[in-house]
C-alpha cells in the first residue's frame, strides 16, 4: 500500500515536470510575447526592444525554461513579467480565494448529491426518483452564465438581497466572505450536482443486479439498509471518479463564474496572464492546476484500489 | 455661446478659473459686467460641493496584469488611477481649453520652438516631500530618454532637451509646435517623486487621492490626500476602483447600488437602463471613433476606386443606429470631427450610395475575389454586428466582402497595423495636429493606414507651427478634404462615451476628451 | 417491442425536432439568417416569430441555422471522444502492464492542464474551422471519457468470467466489446448524454470566449454572446438559444435515462 502511494507520488512529480514543459512551450509558441501585449497599441519599437531586454525575452526560450525550473526546484517562483508583483504571495492569496469558494461548493455539492443519488434508486421510477432526476436535468442542461446572470438579476437587481458581485477584500471576516460568496457557491453546486448524482444513481443501479444484493434481500435486510450497506460501498469506483473530477473542476474551472461575479479567484488571474503571455505566472499558475488535478486523481485511484478487495490483492 | 459661459462660470465656481478672467471671457463674448456677476453667483451656489462618503466605481478594462507605473497605462482603470492619485502639468478642459495643473503657467518662445512651463510652487507629495522642478524634469526624461517603455514616448519624441530653468521646466523641441501643452496633459505623464526612477509604480504622486490598497486585477482603493494642493477637487473621503470586465455583471451591479460609477455601459440596453431608479445613463459626445482601416499601399486596396467603393458601400447611419443604438454620430471618414478646435464644418458628408460604389467597384477593375475584412469583438463594442451589416451593404453593391474572424487574444499585435483590411478603433487627441501626426503622417508611428501624401504631410508640418488660427484653420481643412477622398480610412461612426453614475452623484460634465469625465470621474463628483 | 414511457417519448420528440430542423433548415426557415430585414431587438410578432437580433435578423432563422451547427459539432465531437476513449480504456485495462500505464500517464498529463488554456493555446494558433473545433473538443474530451471508461472497467476485468475468458485465449478485442463493453454499457450510456450535452456547452462556451464558429454564422452559444446584454432585460434574443440549449440537452438526457433502463433490463434485472 505504501509502495503503491510513493510509485504514484513519483510519478505525478514526473507529470508535473512534463506539464510545465508543455505548458512552457505552449506559451512560447503563441504569437506575441509579454512585452508587446504590456505596451499593447501603443507600442513604439524603442519602447517594445527596451522592454523586451528589461524583461529578458531576448535569451532562447530552452535557457529560460531551466533558469525558470531551476527557481521552482529553489523554492523561488519569481515575479511576474507584466508587473513585477511576487508570483508566491499573489498566487497564495489567489489560490486561497479559489479553494474557499471550492471548499464551500464541494462541501455542500457532494454530501447533497450522493444523498440524492441514493434517494433516487431507493424510490426508483416513483415520483422522488422523477423529480431528482428532472431538476438536476434541468440545471446541468443550462449554462452556467445564464445560470449566474439569472440568479444574478433576481436576487441581487430585483429583491435586492445580496450584492451581485463576489468582492473579497483583506479586512472581511468569515461571515463577511461567506455572504460575499453565496451568489457564486449557489451556481456552482447546480452546475456540479447533477453529474455526480447521475453517476451514484447509475452506478449503484448497476450493482443492485448482482446476485449478492439478492442474497441480501432474502436475508431480510430493507432496501435503503441494502443500498447504504451493500450497495453503494461495491459502486464506489465510479462515484469518486467523478466526484474527483468535479472536485479539480472546482478549483480549475470555474472562469466563467469568477467573470459572471468578478470574483478574484485563480481561473480569471490565469486568463488574464495567458493574454498577456507572462510566462511565469502561467507557468507557476499551471503547475498548481497541474498538481490539484494529479493529487485528485491519484485519490481517486487508491480510493479504488481500496474500495475493491480484487484490487487490493492483485494476482 | 451661453453654453460657453455656463462652462465658464462652472469652472470658477470650482475653482480652476479666477474671478477675473471669467470676466474677461464673458465681456469678449458680449455679456455686461452685471450679468456675468450674476450667473456667477447662481453657478456658486448649484454646485457646492458636498464632501464625504464612500464612493465606489466599477471601470472595465484593467486586469490582474496591471501595475500602477504610469508609463504602462494602456487601459480605463490604470487612466482613473492615475487620476486619483497624480496630476499632470496641464489638463484640457471639456471646452478645449488648458488648465494650468502643477505648472502654473506657460508660455511659448522663438515661434513655438521653445516652451516655457513654470511650476507650481509647496505642491506635496503623498510621502510627504514637496515636489521640486527636478522632479517634473526627471518624469518627462524618463517617458522620453532610450530605454523608455513609456506609452507617451511617442508623443514626446518632438522634444529635444528638458532642462531646469529656475522655477521653470525649458522645453526645446525639434521643430516648432503651437500645440504642444497639449501634449503636457497626456495621462501618462503624471509627475511621480524623483520622476519614478526607482519606483515608477508605487503610485505616490501629487493627486487628491492616496492609495491605500493595490489588488491587481479586483481593486484598489483610496483615501483623500488631505495635503492635496487644490481644495476644489477630491470630494469622497475614500474611494474605490473595482475591476468589473463583464458589462452584465457591471450594469447590475450599478443598478444594485453596489457601486456608483461604471464605464461603457453598453449601447443597446442603455435606453432600458436608464429606466431603472437610481441610475443615470451619461452620454458623452466624443472624439473616438470605430472604423475600418485599408493600407493604402496594399493590393486591392492602394486602388483608389476600390476604397471609394467600400467608403460609399458602407451605410453609415444604419450602423449609427444599431451598433451604437443612436448613441453616436456618423463619420466623414476623417478621424477628427466638430467637436476639435477648427475644424470645418463645410466638408461635405459622404452618403451611402449603391449606385456610387458599383460604379467605383467596376471602375477599380477589381477581379471579384473575396476582400477579406478581418475584425474581432475587442477592435471595439460591436465590431462583429458592424462587420455583418459592412458585409450585408457591400453585397447589395456587388462588392465581394468577406469577414475573417481574429481571435480577440493578440488581435492588436498581430491582425491591427498588420493585415490590410481590419476593424480598429481611435480614442481620439485633444487636436487635429496631434490625431493627425500619431496616424496619418507617413512617418507616424501608428500610421495603420500607410497614409504616405507628400501633399498632406507638407500642410501637416507648416499648420503645426503656424500661430495664425484662420490660416491653421484653412490649411486644416485642405488636409480634410485631402484625408477624406484619398485617404484609407473608413469611419463610419464617432460613438458617444456612455457612463452610467447613480442618481446621487453631482458634479457630473461631460467631457469630449475621453470617457468617465476624461478620468476625472472619482476627482470632480461628489455625493448630492 | 416495450412501451416507451412519457418522459423518454417526449424526449424522442424534442430531440427529432431539433435533428429534424437542423438537417431541413434551408427549407424551412423564413428567412436568410444573415440577412439583415428590420429594427434590433424587435419583439415577438407574425413576421418574426422571435422577434429579431441584435442587428435585425430574424431570430428564428438564426436558430435553425445556429441549432444546425451547434448539433452537428457537438455530435461529431462526441462520437470522437467516446469511440476513442472507451476504446483506448477497454484496450488499456485488457492490456494492462505498460500500455496501461503509459495510456493512463499521458491522459493524465493532458487532463492536467486546464482544458480552457488548452482551447485557448491550440485555437489560436490554427484557424478556427468546423473540422478543427470538432477535433480539438473531441480530443479534450477524449480524456474524461478514458478515465471514467477504465473506472469502470477495472473493476470489470477482474471478475471471474473475463478471466475465463482469457483463460479460453480469447483476443484481447474479442474481450473488449464481448465481455467489458455489455457490461459497462449503462453507466457509459447515462455518460454518453452528459457528454453530449457537455459538448453543446462547452461549444456554446467557446463560441461565448469568441474562438467559435466565425460569422456571419452562429452556434446558439454565438447567439447568446451576440445578444448577451439583452439578458437581464428579458430580451428573447438573449434567453431564447439559452432555452433551446436547455431543452436539447434535457430532451438527449431523457433518451440516455429511458436507454439505461431498457439495457439494465436487458441484462436481467429485475427491476427492469
Amino acid at each position: 500500500m505504501i509502495k503503491l502511494v510513493i510509485q504514484r507520488l513519483a510519478l505525478g512529480c514526473l507529470l508535473l515536470l512534463a506539464a510545465s514543459a508543455l505548458i512552457f512551450f505552449g506559451i512560447e509558441i503563441l504569437p506575441g510575447d509579454a512585452a508587446q501585449a504590456v505596451l499593447g497599441r501603443s507600442a513604439t519599437a524603442e519602447a517594445l526592444a527596451n522592454l523586451r531586454a528589461e524583461m529578458g525575452l531576448g535569451r532562447p526560450a530552452i535557457v529560460r525554461y531551466f533558469e525558470w525550473l531551476g527557481g521552482v526546484v529553489r523554492g523561488d517562483l519569481g515575479v511576474a513579467l507584466t508587473n513585477g508583483v511576487d508570483i508566491t504571495s499573489a498566487l497564495a492569496d489567489r489560490f486561497s480565494k479559489t479553494l474557499f469558494l471550492a471548499f464551500w461548493a464541494a462541501l455542500i455539492s457532494v454530501p447533497l448529491a450522493i444523498f440524492l443519488g441514493l434517494l433516487a434508486v431507493r424510490f426508483r421510477d416513483r415520483w422522488p426518483d422523477k423529480m431528482i432526476s428532472a431538476i438536476t436535468l434541468t440545471l446541468i442542461s443550462v449554462p452556467e452564465f445564464i445560470v449566474g446572470y439569472v440568479i444574478m438579476f433576481f436576487v441581487a437587481v430585483k429583491w435586492q438581497l445580496l450584492n451581485p458581485l463576489s468582492i473579497v477584500t483583506a479586512n472581511m471576516g468569515v461571515f463577511e466572505r461567506l455572504e460575499a460568496i453565496l451568489l457564486p457557491v449557489l451556481v456552482l453546486t447546480f452546475v456540479v450536482l447533477a453529474q455526480m448524482m447521475r453517476m451514484t444513481r447509475a452506478a449503484i443501479l448497476n450493482v443492485m443486479e448482482s446476485a449478492y444484493i439478492e442474497t441480501a434481500e432474502l436475508k431480510g435486510l430493507s432496501r435503503f439498509e441494502i443500498i447504504a450497506r451493500h450497495a453503494f460501498p461495491n459502486s464506489i469506483a465510479p462515484v469518486v471518479n467523478v466526484v474527483m473530477l468535479n472536485m479539480a473542476y472546482l478549483i480549475v474551472g470555474v472562469v466563467v463564474v469568477e467573470v459572471v461575479f468578478n470574483y478574484p479567484g485563480m481561473g480569471q488571474y490565469l486568463v488574464d496572464h495567458v493574454t498577456k503571455r507572462d510566462v511565469p505566472v502561467v507557468q507557476a499558475a499551471g503547475l498548481i492546476f497541474a498538481a490539484v488535478y494529479i493529487l485528485f486523481n491519484m485519490f481517486a485511484d487508491i480510493i479504488s484500489i481500496l474500495a475493491n478487495p480484487r484490487l487490493r490483492h492483485p494476482k | 455661446m451661453s453654453k460657453e459661459l455656463d462652462h465658464y462660470s462652472n469652472e470658477v465656481a470650482k475653482g480652476r478659473m479666477s474671478r477675473r478672467d471669467f470676466m474677461g471671457r464673458a465681456t469678449a463674448l458680449g455679456v455686461s459686467a452685471v450679468v456675468a456677476e450674476s450667473m456667477l453667483a447662481t453657478s456658486a451656489q448649484a454646485s457646492t460641493p458636498n464632501k464625504g462618503g464612500h464612493f465606489s466605481m466599477g471601470i472595465s478594462g484593467g486586469e490582474s496584469t496591471a501595475s500602477l507605473d504610469p508609463a504602462t497605462v494602456t487601459n480605463d482603470v490604470g487612466q482613473s488611477a492615475g487620476r486619483m492619485t497624480g496630476d499632470t502639468l496641464v489638463n484640457v478642459n471639456a471646452d478645449g481649453t488648458i488648465d494650468p495643473r502643477l505648472a502654473e503657467s506657460f508660455e511659448p518662445s522663438e515661434g513655438g520652438l521653445v516652451w516655457t512651463f513654470k511650476i507650481r510652487q509647496g505642491v506635496k507629495f503623498h510621502n510627504g516631500n514637496t515636489m521640486t522642478v527636478d522632479d517634473v524634469v526627471k518624469t518627462l526624461q524618463r517617458h522620453s530618454n532610450e530605454d523608455s517603455q513609456s506609452g507617451a514616448l511617442g508623443i514626446m519624441r518632438g522634444i529635444s532637451t528638458i532642462e531646469a530653468d529656475g522655477d521653470s521646466v525649458k522645453l526645446t523641441l525639434t521643430s516648432a509646435n503651437a500645440d504642444l501643452p497639449y501634449l503636457m496633459s497626456d495621462y501618462h505623464l503624471v509627475i511621480q517623486p524623483d520622476g519614478g526612477m526607482n519606483t515608477p509604480a508605487d503610485g505616490i504622486g501629487t493627486g487628491p487621492y492616496r492609495i491605500t490598497s493595490e489588488e491587481p486585477g479586483v481593486r484598489y482603493a483610496f483615501e483623500r490626500f488631505e495635503d492635496h494642493w487644490d481644495p476644489s477637487v477630491g470630494h469622497y473621503d475614500t474611494a474605490e476602483i473595482l475591476f468589473i470586465n463583464d458589462e452584465t455583471s457591471r450594469t447590475a451591479a450599478l443598478q444594485s447600488g453596489q457601486v456608483h460609477f461604471i464605464n461603457r455601459v453598453p449601447p443597446r440596453t442603455a435606453g432600458l437602463f436608464n429606466r431603472a431608479p437610481n441610475v443615470e445613463v451619461r452620454a458623452t459626445a466624443g472624439k473616438g471613433h470605430y472604423v475600418f482601416i485599408m493600407h493604402t499601399d496594399t493590393a486591392p486596396f492602394d486602388n483608389k476606386d476600390l476604397r471609394l467603393a467600400l467608403k460609399y458601400a458602407i451605410n453609415r447611419e444604419e450602423m449609427v443606429e444599431k451598433v451604437l443604438a443612436g448613441y453616436g454620430e456618423i463619420g466623414n471618414d476623417l478621424p477628427v470631427n466638430e467637436t476639435y478646435p477648427l475644424f470645418d464644418t463645410e466638408i461635405p458628408q459622404r452618403e451611402h450610395s449603391l449606385e456610387m460604389a458599383r460604379q467605383h467597384y467596376e471602375a477599380s477593375g477589381h477581379d471579384g475575389s473575396p476582400i477579406i475584412l478581418s475584425a474581432s469583438e475587442v477592435a471595439f463594442p460591436g465590431a462583429m454586428d458592424a462587420a455583418a451589416l459592412f458585409q450585408q451593404s457591400c453585397q447589395a453593391a456587388g462588392i465581394p466582402l468577406e469577414i475573417q474572424r481574429e481571435p480577440s487574444d493578440g488581435y492588436w499585435s498581430e491582425v491591427w497595423n498588420v493585415k490590410p483590411f481590419c476593424a480598429s478603433y481611435w480614442g481620439g487627441r485633444p487636436v487635429q495636429d496631434q490625431m493627425y501626426s500619431v496616424a496619418y503622417l507617413s512617418s507616424a508611428d501608428w500610421n495603420d493606414t500607410r497614409f504616405s501624401s507628400p501633399e498632406f504631410d507638407a500642410l501637416l508640418i507648416e499648420a503645426r507651427a503656424e500661430l495664425d488660427l484662420e490660416r491653421r484653420f484653412e490649411l486644416y481643412s485642405q488636409m480634410g478634404y485631402l484625408l477624406r477622398e484619398d485617404g484609407g480610412l473608413i469611419n463610419p461612426m464617432f460613438n458617444q462615451f456612455l457612463d452610467g453614475t447613480s442618481a446621487n452623484v453631482a458634479g457630473w460634465e461631460n467631457d469630449p476628451n475621453g470617457s468617465m469625465m476624461n478620468g476625472f470621474v472619482g476627482v470632480r463628483t461628489w455625493f448630492s | 417491442m416495450m412501451r416507451i414511457p412519457l418522459s423518454a417519448l417526449i424526449g424522442l420528440f424534442f430531440t427529432g425536432l431539433f435533428f429534424l430542423s437542423a438537417i431541413f433548415a434551408p427549407w424551412i426557415a423564413p428567412y436568410d439568417p444573415s440577412a439583415i430585414i428590420g429594427d434590433f431587438w424587435e419583439p415577438i410578432s407574425w413576421e418574426h416569430w422571435l422577434g429579431t437580433d441584435n442587428i435585425g435578423r430574424d431570430l428564428l432563422s438564426r436558430m435553425i441555422y445556429g441549432g444546425r451547427t451547434t448539433i452537428f459539432v457537438a455530435a461529431a465531437a462526441t462520437v470522437i471522444s467516446f469511440t476513442l476513449g472507451t476504446t483506448l480504456a477497454f484496450s488499456a485495462v485488457v492490456i494492462g502492464g505498460w500500455v496501461d500505464m503509459v495510456l493512463s500517464r499521458f491522459i493524465d498529463l493532458i487532463m492536467s492542464i486546464p482544458t480552457l488554456i488548452f482551447a485557448l493555446v491550440v485555437l489560436s494558433v490554427v484557424p478556427v474551422t468546423i473540422p478543427v473545433l470538432i477535433l480539438v473538443m473531441g480530443l479534450l474530451d477524449l480524456t474524461r471519457v478514458f478515465r471514467l471508461a477504465r473506472a469502470v472497467s477495472v473493476d470489470i476485468n477482474v471478475m471471474d468470467y473475463v478471466e475465463a475468458a482469457k483463460l479460453r485465449g480469447e483476443k484481447t478485442m474479442w474481450i473488449v466489446f464481448r465481455e467489458i463493453l455489455p457490461n459497462a454499457l449503462s453507466p457509459l450510456v447515462a455518460e454518453l448524454g452528459l457528454r453530449f450535452i457537455f459538448m453543446v456547452l462547452f461549444v456554446s462556451t467557446l463560441s461565448f470566449l469568441g474562438l467559435g464558429v466565425q460569422p456571419p454564422d452562429a452556434d446558439w452559444g454565438g447567439i447568446v454572446k451576440e445578444n448577451k446584454e439583452g439578458l437581464i432585460y428579458g430580451i428573447p434574443a438573449a434567453i431564447v438559444p439559452g432555452i433551446a440549449i436547455a431543452i436539447l440537452a434535457i430532451s438527449v438526457n431523457l433518451i440516455a435515462d429511458w436507454v439505461l433502463s431498457r439495457t439494465a433490463s436487458l441484462k436481467g434485472g429485475r427491476n427492469g
